[in-house]
């Protein structure tokens, strides 16, 4: 594999301006496929979700899914489209195994979904506009593997396994409009806009939206012109980059590579490129011109969709509020700073700190915990921190146990980890444990005297005015009473001893 | 024994249904004498690629079983339950083979049955077997067939017409008193015509698609062929109705057909001549037995007018754009990756495009590789407007002549071919003159609109039938059985009986010259 020139990026951007273009694919998570009643269900064993429609057989026709349809209109209104009143589906023409009909049944010149817009949020709040050429409604293909040969490709390969489950998964694919104007933010913005687009069809519940099971797929456009010249340059279209950071890193490769082609004097070519991870870049694929002829004609065996306005008014009302208003109102509720509250949505906890609030916890105890105890123990677990096992409810326990001065916060945690090793409720781990501040004064005292003997020349210090030295004491009574005593109580207990102020 | 079965073969299937009914004979007894008749005469008419003898006996089991039980077994029991009926082997079906009379399919049994054939089963109808086609339903005298042509029965030398050939000879030939055939450009009414036979095709969406195996979708529809108007009618209200699985199928049923097929009077009627769709073109002895027909319609108390579809004379061009368009698309499924035949390529690189390009070299035909070919370049881009896009504004406009032609009378009547059975060889080597077959019987494919076809007697010069073809607008298909039924009663009084009663006895026929494998397909 040979590997292609590429200028620095900074270069790149002082000499050429980048334009972009996105094709996304989302799957759908209607229960049956787009036309047939096969379950549409990711993993399980190769073509066992398959009836002859699927299959292609002899004689079967295909029927929409009409919650696939509703689905694609949702998408369409969240990305401030306008929805055809009526649209119709086309067979797009082509020989591949992973086709069974040999052709896929799309649309063409009538998407269900046409000029919208989206608006996106850069990290340091500046707001671009993308504008959506259109979202259309079109089947899944089957899944190949190719075997034996290199690199999984099918040159080469020794023969090919096909799982047709997800031939006919109902699909939407949203296009974009050339984005110009981008400049060196190119790559950010990439990311931030393919964030965006998975974003609002989780939010929808229309998609599981994991880019790493193919629900949400992004088919990159990139091309360079001059910095002043109104014509594009000429495109490649980096396929199936399928995540957020390889999105970023793809349009910054891409814009790279253009560069150093232009700047030899040769020609871009268009083309699809291969998106490679492991060393960050792209390799050729197959040419691509805009004559590609798949010989599109309406799909004979279906009716049009219809929309009628009052159905899709209907959907409108339904849709929930768009993730970037969500957020800003949220932000303002809690009252986090910028910071504090891109970490929360970093860090994917958004969701279970309103929750957590809704189940009684102030905004600054719920980020508290999220970020501060479950995120780090979520990462060491390799799951979502929603995953992990906490409810909100056992953080609202946990609070108020310490709130109540029942246990004091480094026991919380262990209390948290007691929780998570499956011993039950809060309230029956601090029993079980035996965890318990010690508020009896009598053994803290003896603790305190026994501290005090051991350090002299501090109680000496602390004596003398410098209460800021009492830390020593204070840790060496918890130590002794093996971190079960209250901490602020010992503090009172040493100051009064001394006879000192606090 | 053999002359009850002689009788028996020769009843309608209304006629047969009341004596099942009545006890006088058994399911299981006119399905044997039916499997009898095949077994002693489709040596020479090759009407079956397959019999299902077996199966066909156990459903005539059934409903024997079912009727000697009496009480609601037998109240449930369908009207035609034990009357037999073949199936053209464009429809696939569970337990038998389904070829569509290509070889891309040969041996192929499909997982699943047909919506009519589903139907089929819930009337308890034995299914005697798959009748032979023109290779995926192209072509206008089953020569197509990679399964040797089918023979006219009233004159082996002959062709049955096409591409439902099979279907309409074994119902000429008395092999089956019903049989399912498909319709894209006159594949139905065609045969019917050619054989002395009655055949319709419905308004499109009112028999369910699903199971027929595509030819060109916008314009295929599965539909009856049998003796008689009535016996038509009967099938078509069982296979016909809404089918979810297939969206193009229409959603309100319009079930008056048998009772239009008994009303038996056209008095008042106005019934058009379609201007264009006679004359010249037309052999002399099919334009005198329509104008016989004519005739005796206005003598009925018939109002017969003319009108003029001016558009239709681009019917014929337009459907050889659109109709080759679908079946570039529809047949390239057929790839040798999943089911059928699998060729590898003799010599070179073993890569997945070239075991396709084997594979569909071998597995179709000649006439079939025309309209692929055909269609894939109507379709390419630069000469999909001038092509594909011009054929279908013609198509509007063919559907804008038969609503003002039916703002003026309530059916349309035309001869069904311009011409007899010709002789097996005769066109083949002339694909235009074999298109020209189906002058009369595209535009109501063109439309949607329902035809039917019903025998109109004999043309004076060669003894042959002739087609009589009566359109209506779509989802009127109850005027057509009206109308048919009427002409067929007063016809069947002038000749003393049906046509088929003047069709020469199978059984001292002798082969012609012509062997059964002249004109395959390849």
């Amino acid at each position: 594999m040979s590997v292609d020139a590429t200028l620095s990026f900074e270069e790149a951007m002082e000499k050429y301006d980048p334009v972009l273009g996105f094709e996304v694919h989302v799957e759908l998570n209607t229960k049956t496929k787009m036309f047939s009643s096969a379950p549409n269900v990711f993993g399980d064993e190769p073509n066992t979700n398959v009836n002859e429609v699927d299959l292609g057989m002899p004689g079967v026709l295909p029927v929409v899914n009409k919650t696939a349809v509703e689905s694609s209109i949702k998408i369409g209104l969240a990305l401030n489209c306008k929805i055809a009143e009526t649209c119709r589906f086309a067979r797009k023409n082509y020989f591949y195994p992973d086709t069974p009909k040999n052709f896929q049944t799309s649309q063409y010149d009538e998407p269900i979904a046409y000029d919208g817009y989206l608006d996106i949020e850069l990290e340091d709040g500046t707001v671009f506009r993308v504008e959506i050429e259109r979202a259309h409604m079109e089947e899944d293909a089957g899944k190949l593997t190719h075997m034996g040969g290199a690199a999984g490709r099918i040159q080469g390969a020794d023969y090919s396994l096909v799982d047709y489950n997800r031939s006919g998964v109902p699909l939407v694919e949203i296009v974009t409009k050339p984005i110009e104007g981008a400049g060196s933010r190119a790559p950010e913005l990439a990311k931030a806009y393919v964030a965006a687009v998975r974003e609002i069809v989780k939010n929808l519940g229309v998609s599981d939206a994991k880019m790493e099971r193919g629900n949400v797929r992004c088919d990159a456009n990139v091309s360079l012109r001059p910095h002043g010249r109104e014509r594009f340059g000429i495109r490649s279209e980096t396929k199936n980059v399928n995540s957020l950071r390889a999105v970023e890193h793809a349009v910054r490769y891409e814009i790279q590579r253009h560069a150093a082609v232009l700047d030899s004097g040769e020609p871009v070519i268009q083309e699809t490129r291969h998106w490679h991870e492991d060393t960050r870049s792209t390799t050729s694929g197959r040419p691509k011109s805009d004559a590609d002829d798949y010989r599109y004609f309406p799909e004979p065996d279906l009716v049009p969709v219809v929309a009628s306005r009052e159905w899709v008014e209907e959907l409108r009302a339904t849709l929930p509020e768009p993730p970037a208003e969500r957020r800003k109102r949220l932000k303002e509720a809690w009252g986090y700073s910028d910071l504090e509250f891109r970490d929360v949505v970093n860090a994917g906890v958004m969701d279970s700190i309103e929750e957590t609030i809704a189940a009684g916890a102030s905004a600054d105890v719920a980020r508290k915990w999220w970020m501060g105890e479950i995120v780090g123990r979520a990462k060491v677990a390799d799951v979502d921190p929603s995953e992990l096992g906490v409810t909100p409810q056992v953080i609202v326990e946990l609070n108020k146990l310490v709130e109540d001065g029942k246990i004091n916060n480094k026991m919380a945690t262990q209390v948290l980890d007691g929780v998570l090793a499956g011993e039950g409720t809060p309230a029956e781990i601090v029993e079980k444990r035996g965890l318990a501040v010690v508020s009896d004064d009598g053994p803290l005292l003896e603790a305190i005297d026994a501290a005090l003997a051991a350090q002299p020349d501090v109680a000496e210090k602390i004596r003398g005015g410098k209460v800021q030295a009492i830390g020593a004491i204070v840790g060496g009574v918890m130590k002794a009473t093996r971190g079960q005593a209250d901490a602020g109580r010992v503090r009172e207990l040493i100051l009064e001893k001394l006879g000192v102020e606090g | 024994m053999t002359e009850l079965k002689n009788e028996l073969i020769r009843h309608s299937a209304a006629d047969l249904a009341a004596k099942l009914a009545a006890r006088e004979v058994t399911a299981v007894e006119v399905t044997q004498a039916h499997l009898d008749r095949i077994a002693d005469v489709d040596g020479q008419v090759n009407a079956f690629l397959h019999v299902n003898s077996e199966e066909a006996l156990a459903v005539a089991a059934e409903v024997d079983a079912a009727r000697a039980a009496g009480g609601s077994a037998a109240e449930e029991l369908h009207a035609l339950a034990g009357v037999p009926i073949a199936v053209k082997d464009l429809i696939v079906t569970i337990g038998q083979p389904t070829t569509a009379g290509s070889k891309i399919l040969e041996g192929w049994h499909s997982p699943y049955d047909a919506t009519v054939v589903k139907k089929l089963r819930a009337a308890k109808m034995p299914i005697l077997g798959k009748t032979n086609l023109d290779e995926f339903a192209m072509g206008s005298s089953t020569e197509h067939s990679a399964y040797g042509p089918t023979r006219n029965p009233w004159d082996l030398d002959r062709i049955p017409g096409g591409s439902g050939g099979g279907s309409a000879a074994a119902v000429a030939a008395f092999e089956a008193p019903l049989a399912l055939g498909t319709d894209t450009g006159g594949s139905i009414r065609q045969p019917g015509a050619v054989t002395g036979t009655v055949g319709v095709k419905p308004t499109y969406g009112a028999v369910s698609r699903y199971g027929a195996i595509a030819m060109a979708s916008s314009l295929d529809q599965i539909g009856p062929v049998s003796r008689t108007v009535l016996d038509s009618a009967l099938l078509q209200e069982v296979i016909g109705g809404h089918d979810p699985f297939d969206s193009t199928s229409l959603t309100d049923p319009f079930n008056n057909l048998v009772a239009a097929a008994r009303v038996g009077n056209v008095a008042g009627m106005k019934i058009g001549i379609i201007k264009e769709l006679h004359g010249e073109g037309y052999q002399t002895g099919v334009e005198n037995r329509f104008n016989e027909s004519l005739q005796l319609l206005k003598d009925a108390g018939a109002e017969i007018v003319e009108v003029s579809c001016p558009n239709l004379k681009y019917a014929l061009g337009a459907y050889y754009l659109i109709m080759p368009s679908e079946v570039s698309s529809n047949l390239a499924k057929f790839d040798g990756v999943r089911f059928g035949l699998r060729v590898l390529p003799k010599d070179g690189p073993m890569t997945i495009e070239r075991v396709m390009g084997a594979t569909r070299a071998a597995g179709f035909g000649d006439e079939v590789k025309r309209r692929i070919i055909l269609g894939t370049y109507a379709l390419s881009a630069g000469y999909y407007d001038a092509y594909y896009g011009s054929a279908q504004k013609v198509r509007t406009l063919i559907q804008r002549d038969f609503d003002a032609a039916f703002a003026q009378a309530d059916v349309l009547i035309s001869p069904t071919a311009p011409t007899t059975a010709f002789k097996l060889g005769e066109k083949l080597d002339d694909p235009l003159a074999m298109y020209l077959n189906d002058v009369a019987t595209i535009p109501a494919n063109m439309a949607g609109i329902p035809g039917l076809s019903l025998p109109g007697g004999l043309a004076d010069e060669d003894g042959l039938p002739v087609g009589i073809q009566l359109l209506a607008p779509a989802r009127e298909d109850a005027r057509l059985y009206r109308v048919g039924a009427v002409l067929e009663s007063i016809l069947e009084e002038k000749w003393g009986g049906p046509i088929l009663a003047k069709a020469p006895d199978l059984k001292n026929a002798v082969l012609g010259a012509v062997s059964n494998t002249a004109g395959g397909s390849n």
